[in-house]
């Protein structure tokens, strides 16, 4: 239960950095924190204590199997994480160089 | 098992790379070969919308068949409420793609253009076609994605700025959707939408499965932008290409937001009240608050775009107001009544939004700007963008011959009939102030300043943005053919059936 | 970089890709596969980058090169899902070439064939991520 709490504390962390920070860089790294706690959550659920690797041995089972599942997800949400976080970046440094800075109190010609 | 299913996703997502390769060695290639494809898949979805109607279907993609009752594979299903939205998607992408092929030559680089476009158009199509919670999650993000970098094409000051801003929002909502089905998972272990809805009916856990429902909601409220959510939406929409603009407000809000709201809180979830009064207190906050905000704007595509979130709000609460009669299981063909207006105004929103933003285009190729005050007088040099905005803007507010009025006038009698008299009067009311709204846009674009000050040189726009602009406005006079009985029971029917029916949508998927 | 760096990477570079390429070819019998071989054979690649350093002219050229082999990767990929419909009637994704005996390095089916061309795919992808990143700061600094 521990893990789950820190999981969730972990998005919390990320969430405050998100709403707090104000240089660009920093924004898309606290993205990233959320984004690795979610897999956290992901790939913790389908833990299972003493378990092995689900490759079925019909001779000699084993008590417990991890669930093989959530592995794969998150693997493929990694996937989507990478292109979210290279188009981010992409994104940052085009800013960076129509306005010539970081600082997000500066980039505001959208308004209303 | 139908073999067109998966040719949906597998001819735009192939489409793309080809025109990455060829359009590379051949100039020009990717500006006809992409309206092909997309014509190609507009026909293939209007078929379907023929046949499966009212037969749906479910293709069990590698084989993999469900076994004694517990699917394995990844399934997709072709049903009534998914072939509406497949039409919607392509015909409004076919449209779009052909406009862009003058719209386009003001920007470089025209092949990556093209392959975002057919990007999308695979992400959102597998995102109405899968029935299968993770593959949904996957398709969300490629369409999205692309939007993020269609947002971004102008790389300009203000179009990086927007695509910042929903980049930053679009991933919270993704870690939202994605921290909600990891909690489904966990409580249930397995991801089949049809399954998942038998497993937790057992073990009801009320204050986990709002949790659950919140999360959710909360992810998909800000990619559909539903008012407290809505802070990207202006911005982006308004800084996009337009034809782009006309695919995300038209399709992609749609698509990825609120039908996935629709679809999972009427065949994930049992409906509860609390959540379907929440529900449709978003959707009239948002149809009220999205109107009062669009009053005031000058920029037309910025005025466009709030008056999106407006008439989302529409479709939100008539969706809404089905779901809490459903959970007081009183006067169920109300409901059925609410539940197909919405579907309907979901239709008729993309027809005229969609138009209404290719004409803001065709506005701003001509005259290079996007600020109302500085038009006026275009109703004379430019006859056929006149003609088709003033269809629009009377379809969006809602007046009689064109399609808007039939699916505002359903939605305000369903209202009435269930008894929620002081929404059927914000309804009318934010109807009314619509209508206000783009007489404005009318006055201030087309016919004021009759007297000389119009510049000299300026034409109608080239055929292809015509051409598309013209059949848009006659989607827009065909559609309110949909409020007609017999249509209506072939096309509605079928998406409020399998809506309303939960146990009709498991035997489909998961077989008796 | 120093002597030290650029020697250093000379010796491992060739290693790390072949790691990568036994990695990709096993996906299918042990941990790892397209997705994780594609990462570290374009981690060879970055590495070498990164060393020995690139004119300007040169990366555009490779990005030009790596989108190339990334779009005809992916349009394999999805060529082999659409042979099972092809092949065999009706299936999407079928795994319609005989199978083997399990733990043989040729076995399988088809699965191999998905391995290899996403493993080029991903590593293909990863290298236009890095050097479109790149162009985009040696424009900058012009």
């Amino acid at each position: 239960m521990t893990a789950y709490i820190l999981c969730f504390i972990l998005f919390l962390v990320g969430l405050y950095g998100v709403i707090t920070r104000r240089n660009l860089v920093k924004i898309a790294i606290s993205l990233s924190v959320m984004e690795l706690s979610t897999f956290l959550l992901f790939a913790l659920i389908g833990y299972a204590d003493g378990g092995v690797a689900p490759i079925v041995d019909p001779s000699n089972p084993a008590k417990v199997y991890v669930d093989p599942m959530p592995q794969a997800l998150v693997l493929t949400a990694i996937v989507i994480g990478l292109a979210t976080t290279a188009m981010l970046m992409a994104t940052i440094i085009r800013l960076y160089r129509k306005y010539g800075t970081f600082d997000i109190r500066e980039i505001k010609n959208l308004k209303g | 098992m139908n073999p067109l299913i998966p040719l949906f996703v597998a001819i735009p997502l192939s489409g793309a790379f080809i025109d990455m390769i060829l359009g590379r060695f051949i100039k020009g290639f990717s500006r006809y070969f992409t309206p092909v494809i997309i014509l190609a898949l507009a026909s293939m979805s209007i078929y379907s919308a023929a046949t499966a109607g009212t037969n749906p279907s479910v293709y069990y993609v590698g084989g993999w068949e469900p076994v004694k009752g517990i699917p394995v594979g990844i399934c997709m299903v072709m049903d009534g409420f998914s072939v509406l939205m497949l039409c919607i998607i392509n015909i409004v992408g076919f449209l779009s793609a052909f406009y862009s092929i003058s719209y386009i030559k003001r920007f470089t680089s025209d092949n990556f253009y093209y392959a975002l476009f057919c990007l999308m158009t695979a992400g959102m199509n597998g995102v109405v076609l899968s029935g299968d919670l993770f593959n949904i999650f996957v398709f969300l993000e490629i369409s999205v994605i692309s939007a993020y970098a269609l947002v971004a094409f102008g790389v300009e000051k203000n179009e990086l700025e927007a695509s910042f801003k929903y980049q930053v929002l679009g991933s919270l909502a993704s870690f939202f959707i994605l921290a909600g089905i990891a909690l489904i998972y966990w409580k249930t272990k397995t991801l089949n939408i049809a399954d998942i809805r038998e497993t937790l009916k057992p073990g009801y856990d009320r204050p986990f499965y709002i949790f659950v429902e919140l999360l959710i909601l909360s992810g998909f409220g800000i990619k559909a932008a539903i008012i407290p959510f809505h802070a990207w939406l202006p911005d982006a929409h308004s800084s996009a290409p337009s034809p782009i603009s006309a695919m995300l407000s038209g399709v992609l809000i749609k698509a990825a937001g609120i039908y996935l709201i629709i679809r999972l809180f009427f065949n994930l979830f049992e409906i509860n009240e609390s959540v379907a009064v929440l529900i449709t207190t978003l959707g009239a906050l948002s149809m009220v608050i999205g109107v009062f905000l669009a009053i005031g704007q000058w920029d037309i595509k910025r005025l466009l775009a709030y008056h999106s979130i407006s008439q989302m709000g529409y479709v939100v609460l008539s969706v809404g107001m089905g779901m809490i009669l459903i959970s007081r299981g009183v006067r169920h063909e109300i409901a059925m009544l609410a539940i197909a207006g919405g579907l309907y105004h979901l239709v008729n929103h993309a027809a005229f939004k969609g138009l209404l933003f290719l004409n803001a285009g065709a506005i701003e190729y001509t005259l290079g700007t996007r600020d109302l005050k500085e038009m006026g007088g275009l109703g004379k040099s430019m006859p056929a963008t006149s003609a088709t905005s003033f269809i629009a803007s009377m379809s969006i507010s809602g007046i009689p011959p064109f399609n808007g009025f039939f699916s505002k006038i359903i939605i305000i009698i369903a209202a009435v009939m269930a008894r929620f008299y002081f929404l059927a009067f914000l309804a009318i009311l934010v109807s009314i102030i619509t209508l206000a709204s783009f007489l404005k846009f009318q006055r201030y674009a087309f016919y004021n300043r009759e007297d000389a000050k119009v510049e000299k040189g300026i034409k109608e726009v080239p055929f292809p943005m015509v051409f598309s602009m013209v059949i848009m406005s006659l989607l827009c006079i065909i559609l309110s053919l949909l409020a007609f009985p017999g249509i209506r029971d072939a096309i509605l029917t079928p998406a409020t059936d399998i809506l309303t029916d939960p146990a009709k949508y498991k035997d489909l998927v998961i077989g008796i | 970089m120093t002597m030290i760096v650029k020697k250093t990477t000379q010796l491992i570079a060739g290693l790390i890709f072949l790691y990568g390429i036994y990695v990709i070819i096993h996906g299918h019998l042990t941990p790892g596969g397209g997705f994780a071989g594609g990462v570290i054979i374009a981690g060879s690649f970055i590495l070498l980058i990164l060393a020995f350093g690139s004119d300007f002219l040169r990366l555009t050229r490779e990005e030009a090169g790596s989108t190339l082999y990334e779009n005809l990767a992916i349009l394999i990929v999805v060529f082999l899902a659409v042979s099972g419909l092809l092949a065999t009637g009706k299936i999407f994704f079928l795994n319609w070439i005989p199978k083997g005996t399990p733990g043989e390095l040729v076995s399988a089916g088809i699965l191999p064939l998905y391995n290899i061309f996403v493993g080029i795919e991903v590593a293909a992808s990863v290298l236009t991520i890095f050097l479109a990143l790149v162009i985009f700061k040696e424009e900058l600094a012009e």
